[in-house]
């Protein structure tokens, strides 16, 4: 199992080199590694895989009901959404079932739910239905008044990205694929049929590239010689709320499109915190992953009319996340033949969702480059540490806790992860490289103290292990 | 399910003290829990002095070592690495520890969990999510348990005693503290602190100053910050350490369905420190967030004497509401019975020039008392004493300040 934080890349010549260790990169990782016979290496700039947009988005696996009929971004989050509840279930990552409401707040977005449900039928979904008032109310006690009424999605769920991206991500390096952080591809060229990228841990070799960039890949993409699509990046600021808001809200409240904009939502997460944003900016910066106080005070402007009670409790994050946005409405998976490469370009809102799926077109399509495939194995299952709170976190089995009294001492109270937990994450397949890489994997010192109780102990633990 | 006489959660200094009390006087079996591998709260990690008494001066750390000691030599049981989760029932609560899950079920409990300071998120500071952003309780936890490096150059957000302990245990780090920013016009510490932190420690006071924004990617690489006045400026730096704005933690108070004060946002109690829940006393910071250490142990020791009546099987009276009027922020306890006799904490949102304060029910007035100047996030006092005279069958006791 190779994972390389540091030191020159190795001189091998890879079958397949995949730029961008995102939520997309990493599935398209694990997808190659069913062929036991491939050298894939795994190249991501940051330190961690995840770093990109695919840590910060608002978590919902979509049922793709509202995607643009005949898309291929229709097609792949509509299959990725069930490859990827089934293999939840398989790995550990947590993920409920809620549904969504999208909630009309005027005759205008009332009069757009029925288009909607025609929309989500044209997208081979057929269990949109239409709810009157009481039953919105009966649903959901605590929305504010002056709702008209929803449309009910019953099948859209919330899931936990970070777990996903590790999960592909791990699943990948057990079964061969080199994964090369702090790699950062600057420049790209071919001669005698081979990639060489250079990265900012010395060349590397390949004979077919994936780009999953991300952000960037418009970037990697022009390196190529290409000049196919643009990323605007499109920020997206969120509010996390502290556990005490989950009891207010049962479904994914989402917000009826209009001409006049698309509003925001309100979503619960796996952690058991309440979800509310997103903005949506149109920016230019690739790393501005800042927050700014007036759209917070619109988020909560807004979040006060759907959820009064949700501005009550405490905030416990705030964060935003770019989309990769582009002049093209559909996502943008383009094969080059002629050159071995394929890029995966504009995953921009769905990106999470769609993973599995887009992981096996690109493979379909990286066949038709030439690459040759042998017959693909099954992958031996991973179990993921469980960071939901709709399944026993480990301070809830005892059986754990008589083999291993590290899962009884807590260490971060507000999220009440154990000392075996922040162990095991250390020690894991794929560390940390960081505390926050810490918390990403256990959610220690995410809570509401962000770290006054935890913090200095949390760091301990990090440093005693990393020394 | 486990029972015992009496369960206290949280062996800080309101728990180790209604514990020793208790203990002390012969209750059978009082059992004190603490989530955290030491007992002591929050003085364990305030490596200053300050705490004890003026005979016995004494550090922190010290502090929390003699107040355990003294628990458990009076019999009482603390055991640390032990959290309460939930409850089971009206006197009972679910626990986890190394040992494994537990429900302990008790006569009376004792809801002692303390206090945090809210964090940049909470407050709603914009910017980025940079390494480097503290409260005080990490930094001194950092600095003075586990000799850990802080960064360099700090700002310090907040001018209020809490704030110049941050900015003590900065400088004791090896670090240097770029400047402390506070929204008000004035520091609200003693006039003695302020002027050592301005002279002898050369650390500048922002007054009147909002910080707006964090800055840097990774690493924190500075502040934005905005005078009333509209100037903006950025002040280097690697590290900030949000100060002060205090919450109770009151999650496992809130958790039981127990009732909360809109103003302390802690259970709402009675002179006893009596709870909502018949059987459920609270005391110390998660009270009142937050009073001297000493404040929180007095409150144990007083409230120990209401537990061994109840426990002797006195009713559970309900009293009746004591509120404060603007500019007063909160005041604890927050309830009154005739029977209460102990000395009331108050907060202002603004200074208030030795204010005078009323106590009135239904128009009638109960108390009138002059105090000394008021100061935001510092103690204001009111007197016990008029409780005898307010009629319990009566509407809310309410609390203002003013001038003759
Ligand atoms: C606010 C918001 C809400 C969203 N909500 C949802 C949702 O609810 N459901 C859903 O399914 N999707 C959602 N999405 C979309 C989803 O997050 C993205 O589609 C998905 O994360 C894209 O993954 P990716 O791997 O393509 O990109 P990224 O996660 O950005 O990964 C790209 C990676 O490439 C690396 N990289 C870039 N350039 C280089 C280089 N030159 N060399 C090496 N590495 C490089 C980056 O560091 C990064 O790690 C949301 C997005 C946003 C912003
Ligand atoms: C950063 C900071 C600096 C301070 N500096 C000073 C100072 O210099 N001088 C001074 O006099 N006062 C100071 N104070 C105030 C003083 O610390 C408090 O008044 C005092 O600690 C309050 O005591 P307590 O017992 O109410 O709470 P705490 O001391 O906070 O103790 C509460 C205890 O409850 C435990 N607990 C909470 N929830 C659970 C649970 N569910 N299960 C098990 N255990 C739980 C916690 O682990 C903790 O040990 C400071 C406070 C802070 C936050």
């Amino acid at each position: 199992m190779t994972v390389t934080a540091s030191g020159l890349l190795p001189r091998t010549v890879y079958d397949v080199a995949i730029v961008g260790a995102g939520v997309v990169g990493c599935a398209i990782a694990r997808r190659l590694a069913r062929h036991a016979d491939l050298r894939i290496a795994l190249i991501e700039a940051q330190d961690d895989v995840g770093q990109g947009t695919s840590k910060a988005n608002t978590a919902i696996l979509h049922t793709g009901f509202d995607a643009i009929p005949g898309s291929l971004e229709a097609r792949l989050v509509r299959e990725g959404a069930r490859q990827l509840a089934l293999y939840a279930a398989e790995s550990g990552i947590p993920v409920e079932p809620v549904g969504a409401l999208l909630v009309a707040w005027d005759e205008a977005q009332l009069a757009v739910l029925p288009s909607l449900a025609e929309k989500a039928e044209r997208n081979a979904y057929p269990d949109a239905r239409e709810l009157g008032t009481t039953e919105l109310y009966a649903r959901e006690p605590h929305l504010g008044p002056g709702a008209l009424g929803a449309l009910h999605i019953p099948g859209e769920s919330i899931i936990c990205p970070w777990t996903t991206t590790l999960a592909y991500a791990t699943q990948a390096v057990r079964h061969g694929v080199d994964l090369h952080l702090n790699s950062r591809v600057e420049k790209a060229s071919r001669e005698d049929g081979v990639h060489r990228l250079g990265t900012t841990r010395g060349p590397l070799r390949a004979r077919r590239l994936v780009n999953a960039a991300g952000l960037h890949a418009d970037t990697l993409d022009r390196q190529l010689g290409h000049d196919d699509f643009t990323v605007t990046p499109r920020r997206g600021q969120l509010l996390v709320f502290d556990k005490f808001a989950r009891a207010l809200v049962r479904h994914i409240l989402l917000p009826v499109p209009t001409a006049l904009g698309k509003g925001v939502l309100v979503a619960p997460t796996v952690y058991g915190n309440v979800l509310l944003g997103p903005t949506a900016e149109d920016l230019h910066d690739k790393h501005d992953t800042g927050s700014t106080a007036d759209a917070l005070a619109g988020l909560r402007e807004q979040g006060r009319r759907i959820l009064p009670e949700l501005l009550d409790e405490e905030v416990t994050a705030v964060y935003a996340g770019l989309r990769a946005a582009t002049e093209h409405e559909d996502y943008r998976i383009v094969a080059h033949p002629e050159q071995a490469t394929v890029t995966v370009g504009g995953i921009r809102s769905t990106g999470l969702t769609a993973s599995l799926a887009i992981a096996d077109h690109v493979t379909a399509l990286l066949a038709d480059t030439g690459l040759e495939l042998t017959p693909p194995r099954d992958l031996t299952p991973i179990h993921m540490p469980n960071l939901g709170e709709a399944f026993p976190r480990p301070c809830q089995r005892p059986e754990l806790i008589a083999e291993d009294p590290e899962y009884g001492t807590l260490v971060c109270h507000c999220e009440r992860v154990s000392r075996g937990e922040i162990r095991d994450a250390l020690t894991s397949t794929i560390p940390p490289h960081t505390v926050d890489g810490l918390r990403r994997r256990t959610r220690a010192r995410s809570g509401r103290c962000q770290g006054f109780h935890c913090g200095a102990a949390v760091r301990a633990l990090f440093e005693g292990v990393r020394g | 399910m486990r029972d015992v006489d009496v369960l206290v959660v949280g062996a800080g200094p309101a728990g180790l003290a209604v514990a020793a009390r208790l203990a002390v006087a012969g209750v059978g079996h009082v059992e004190v829990l603490d989530r955290e591998l030491r007992a002591g709260g929050v003085p364990r990690h305030c490596a200053h002095g300050g705490f004890g008494t003026w005979l016995n001066p004494l550090t922190g750390p010290a502090y929390a070592r003699l107040l355990t000691t003294a628990a458990a030599r009076a019999g009482a049981v603390v055991r640390t690495g032990v959290t309460a989760l939930d409850w089971a029932g009206p006197l009972s609560l679910t626990t986890v520890g190394p040992d494994g899950p537990e429900t302990l079920r008790a006569r009376a409990i004792v809801l002692a969990t303390g206090a945090r300071e809210r964090p940049r998120a909470a407050r709603l500071v914009p910017g980025t999510r940079p390494a480097g952003v503290l409260t005080t309780g990490e930094l001194q936890q950092a600095v003075h348990l586990h000799g850990q490096r802080i960064g360099s150059r700090a700002v310090v957000v907040g001018a209020e005693d809490v704030s110049y302990a941050a900015a003590d245990t900065v400088t004791a780090s090896g670090a240097d503290v770029v400047a402390m920013v506070t929204e008000l016009p004035y520091s609200q510490t003693t006039p003695v602190r302020a002027q050592a932190a301005r002279l002898r420690h050369r650390v500048p006071l922002l007054t009147d100053t909002t910080v707006v924004e964090l800055l840097g990617h990774g690493r924190l690489s500075g502040v934005r910050v905005r005078h009333s006045a509209g100037r903006t400026a950025v002040l280097p730096c690697d590290t900030v350490v949000f100060t002060g704005d205090f919450v109770p933690d009151h999650e496992l108070a809130r958790r039981g369905g127990i009732d909360l004060d809109p103003g302390t946002r802690g259970p709402a109690v009675d002179g006893a420190l009596r709870t909502s829940r018949t059987g459920v006393f609270a005391a110390g910071s998660v009270l009142h967030a937050v009073e001297s250490a000493a404040t929180a142990a007095e409150e144990g020791t007083h409230t120990a004497r209401a537990v061994r009546e109840w426990l002797t099987g006195t009713t559970w009276p309900t009293g009746v509401p004591l509120t404060v009027a603007p500019p007063l922020r909160w005041i604890a306890p927050n309830r009154v019975t005739p029977a209460d006799h102990h000395p009331y904490v108050l907060r202002t949102t603004t200074l208030l020039n030795r204010p005078l304060l009323r106590v009135t029910q239904d128009g009638r007035v109960l108390h009138r008392q002059r105090t000394w100047t008021a100061v935001p996030n510092r103690t204001l006092r009111l007197a016990a004493g008029w409780a005898s005279a307010v009629d319990p069958e009566g509407g809310p006791v309410e609390v203002t300040a003013g001038h003759p």
